[in-house]
């Protein structure tokens, strides 16, 4: 789901940068007046699996690869705005780094993977959990919150790739970025993502969160008082 | 640090050996890219053409370990598999340098008030 450059034109790698960094502006605020002391020796470690876990390629027999991105869990042990900004730093240094996503599409991949993902995420867990506290429901919030939030992750990436033939045309018609139309990269994107690395995913949020849970039951911010009174 | 850190840590130094997996697996699977992640090459063999924004930008930039691989494209499976352990600690080491810069500024602001 890195998208690489080239892919997309300025008309749509721009308005993307604009938007992570509002995303960013905010969410360093944010982290600033309410991050819980007792998880700032959490970030690192977030950022850490998010980064390997995205090493873990998953393939399709005989087609292409996906992967877990971690940004659900994330959200749900530290909050959707410790997220964007964990999220946000791995997939910067993944572009950095090890060319694993575009320098022009950095605002592109953390939209998708550090903004979309976290908050959708964290969104249908606690939508899907209710006010189930533990048992069944809330393990198939915590299963759906990595699977839909992954493949809502793969449906934006898939919409910016496809809008591409549509805004930028060279003088011959042809595409000047990425040359695949909706028709072709949303349902390859979501099928992908829907039978398999959602699935991943999915299991990935629900084992972990089970960990926590077990564990150090506290720390978890979407079953904790998040004003931070307790 | 706590002994539940200190598991979670172990936990993930584990995962970083554990990466080549996600090199082996596609391989024995015969996958290739990831969706619309392909080298200029490839997408010359896909659609027949290189779009021409796309070549002037796919080089922007030259990253110092490309596609986790320090040992470049033609070498062994198994170094191209240490190399790619290599990355994965590179890269626990990078996220926790950057947060433990990130703690410090979020401590400061919290002491300013």
């Amino acid at each position: 789901m890195h998208i690489p450059d080239g892919y997309l034109g300025p008309q749509t790698y721009v308005p993307l940068y604009g938007v992570s960094i509002i995303f960013w502006s905010i969410a360093q605020k944010k982290l600033k007046k309410q991050l819980s002391l007792k998880h700032v020796p959490y970030l690192g470690m977030a950022a850490a699996f998010s980064f390997l876990i995205m090493m873990f390629n998953i393939p399709v027999p005989g087609g292409t690869t996906g992967h877990a991105v971690g940004a659900g869990i994330i959200a749900i042990l530290l909050g959707p705005w410790t997220a964007v900004i964990a999220v946000s730093v791995v997939l910067i240094i993944q572009a950095i780094l090890f060319g694993d996503g575009g320098i022009t599409a950095i605002g592109a991949n953390c939209f998708n993977m550090a903004v979309v993902m976290p908050f959708i995420s964290y969104g249908s867990f606690k939508l899907i959990k209710g006010r189930a506290e533990s048992g069944k429901r809330m393990t198939v919030a915590a299963f759906f919150s990595g699977y839909i939030g992954l493949t809502a992750a793969a449906l934006f990436t898939a919409v910016e790739f496809g809008i591409q033939p549509l805004i930028a045309t060279g003088v011959d018609g042809r595409p000047l970025y990425a040359p695949y139309p909706l028709s072709v990269a949303v349902p390859i994107m979501l099928i992908q993502h829907l039978v398999l690395f959602g699935i991943a995913e999915g299991l990935v949020t629900l084992l972990l969160l089970k960990y926590f849970l077990k564990h150090e039951r506290d720390l978890v911010y979407a079953i904790a008082d998040p004003s931070g009174n307790k | 640090m706590t002994a539940f850190q200190k598991r979670l840590w172990i936990g993930l130094l584990i995962m970083a050996l554990l990466t080549p997996l996600g090199i082996l697996f596609p391989k024995l699977f015969k996958a290739g890219e990831a969706w619309g992640e392909w080298g200029v090459d490839q997408v010359e063999r896909l659609v027949g053409y290189v779009p021409d924004g796309l070549k002037k930008l796919a080089d922007l930039w030259k990253a110092p370990i490309p596609d986790y691989n320090f040992v470049g494209e033609s070498s062994s499976m198994t170094s191209e598999l240490f190399s790619y352990i290599v990355s994965g600690l590179i890269g626990i080491a990078a996220c926790v340098i950057v947060f433990s810069l990130i703690s410090r500024l979020i401590a400061k602001a919290k002491h300013g008030k």
